[in-house]
């Protein structure tokens, strides 16, 4: 059967991934988007108990009108030829083609290691705030959110709103970085309002920064937290641990189609066009700097991979503003240097493998480590890891093969080309 | 029962949940905190809540490594952990 084919094909049904196919089927593009999840709208507009956040419905009733194809729970695994991609869902695997490829794929957060982080019950920030949209009771559980970065704000008001005992929001920055950042916000007058609510709705909610968890312990899962604020390190009880510092771009299905990625994301042009003629980038993968800019960016990207460079264009210096908020971002969580010595010689960072840091760090680098520790050679391919590693020891990821993600055998010989 | 809940097993043992709840909730409520056992047999459970880090896969329906976190319970699956 030929493949089906879309004038643009856009990954990911975030902000950035919506805004880009609605753009691009309102110019009259023919238009489809892939997303691994059974709903819309990503991870920051992830549905709670099967509703979409007020901010997405917009995006979705006009990907509706205008025709955009939804195709869910698929993932983007291999590209057997140009112009054509190699996906997998439950059914089995499929390809599609495309004259123009949109890349919204988001970012993950990342993870830093320290003594105990594996124990069941520690979690992402984002990671249990998705496990809570999808159904788990946190009334009343007593739960601990650190880390960096607005992030943790979101999910502490979230899991409070839903009955959860937030104890401590503990953030790396300091307190002077956060002040300097709150005084930006006067140029952002909509992301002020969205921190004044934050800043009620968390009332009564303890927050400390330059705060950060040096260890963790339970039996079979985490049952209390250590802390650490300047000289002082005191534990505090809790059920879960909601963990995550900063977000990192999902480059991996840009890096597979050649795509070439700079030190904060996929590098782009000015329409959002990638260093592979035809394919673009927008959100989170071109560099972290939140959903407004990822909004931003996909609306460029729509608009540009359908032809319509002068609507682009328009939309040029709303992409600045918002570009200047995400400098701020970056500047105001930056990780400090003490959180590179959270990891002791023991301390797994490799989850998929079990190797420890001693072992990874004396190795010269990610090839090295690969071959003798097996370190990043598991199923989650070094996304866990990587992240980890990047701050820890400087290493950058390596090129991508084929397939990016574990695959049933199946799919990947559907794949080989034809005898 | 109710026709927005579903009813499925974990580890032998029925469990009935809302539905749209995702498998990985569902070990959770029926008191399971281990879904894998590492290489070296440290217990383990989701971490990224978004299908990236492979720390909640369980076996469904037979099939081994299924990430919990991306699939919907239906009625009558069968989610065995690793524990």
């Amino acid at each position: 059967m030929p493949d089906r084919t879309f004038d643009v094909l856009v990954i990911g049904a975030g902000p950035a991934g919506l805004a880009a196919a609605c753009r691009a089927a309102e110019s009259g593009a023919r238009t489809a988007v892939v997303d691994e999840n059974l709903r819309p709208g990503g991870q920051i507009w992830r549905a709670s108990g099967g509703r979409l956040p007020a901010a997405a419905q917009p995006w979705v009733v006009t990907a509706g009108k205008h025709g955009v194809e939804w195709i869910p729970a698929a993932r983007v695994f291999a590209v057997p030829a140009p112009e054509r991609l190699a996906l997998e869902n439950a059914e089995g695997e499929f390809s599609l083609a495309y004259h123009s490829l949109i890349l919204a794929t988001g970012a993950r957060e990342r993870f830093l290691p320290f003594p105990g982080w594996t124990l069941p019950n520690i979690m992402g920030a984002g990671g249990l705030q998705a496990l809570v949209k999808s159904g788990l009771p946190v009334k009343g559980k007593k739960v601990i959110v650190a880390g960096t970065g607005p992030l943790l704000l979101a999910v502490a008001q979230y899991l409070h709103e839903h009955g959860a005992d937030v104890r401590l929001i503990a953030e790396q920055a300091t307190r002077l970085a956060l002040v300097r950042f709150a005084a930006g916000l006067l140029l952002h007058p909509e992301k002020m309002m969205q921190a004044a609510q934050f800043a009620w709705s968390l009332f009564g909610v303890k927050h400390l920064t330059s705060c950060w968890p040096v260890a963790a312990a339970g039996e079979g899962k985490v049952q209390s937290v250590t802390l650490r604020r300047g000289a002082r390190t005191w534990a505090e009880s809790c059920d879960y641990l909601a963990c995550g510092f900063g977000l990192i771009p999902n480059t991996e299905p840009a890096a597979l189609l050649g795509c070439r990625i700079g030190a904060t994301g996929v590098e782009v042009d000015e329409f959002q066009q990638c260093s592979v003629k035809g394919v673009y980038a927008a959100g989170e993968i071109t560099g972290i700097g939140g959903v407004d800019l990822a909004g931003a960016e996909g609306e460029i990207a729509g608009f540009a991979a359908a032809g319509h460079a002068d609507r682009a264009r328009r939309l040029f210096h709303m992409r600045e503003t918002h570009r200047n908020f995400a400098r701020a971002l970056d500047r105001t969580f930056a990780l400090r240097e003490e959180l590179k010595t959270l990891a002791r010689p023991e301390t797994i960072v490799c989850r998929c493998e079990d190797v420890p840091f001693g072992r990874i760090r004396a190795c010269s680098g990610w090839r090295d480590a690969k071959l003798h520790t097996r370190c990043g050679m598991g199923p989650c391919q070094g996304r866990v890891c990587g992240g980890a590693l990047e701050f820890l020891l400087g290493w950058k990821p390596e090129s991508v093969r084929p397939p990016v993600l574990p695959v049933r055998a199946g799919s990947l010989a559907g794949t080989e080309p034809s005898p | 029962m109710a026709a927005d809940a579903v009813t499925l097993r974990v580890n032998g043992a029925p469990v009935t949940v809302p539905a749209g709840t995702t498998a990985a909730v569902a070990v959770t409520l029926a008191g399971v905190h281990t879904f894998r056992r590492s290489v070296t047999g440290e217990p383990r459970a989701p971490l990224c809540g978004m299908g990236i880090c492979f720390e909640c896969g369980v076996t469904i329906n037979g099939r081994a490594h299924a990430r919990s976190c991306q699939i919907l319970c239906t009625d009558g699956i069968e989610v065995v952990t690793d524990a």
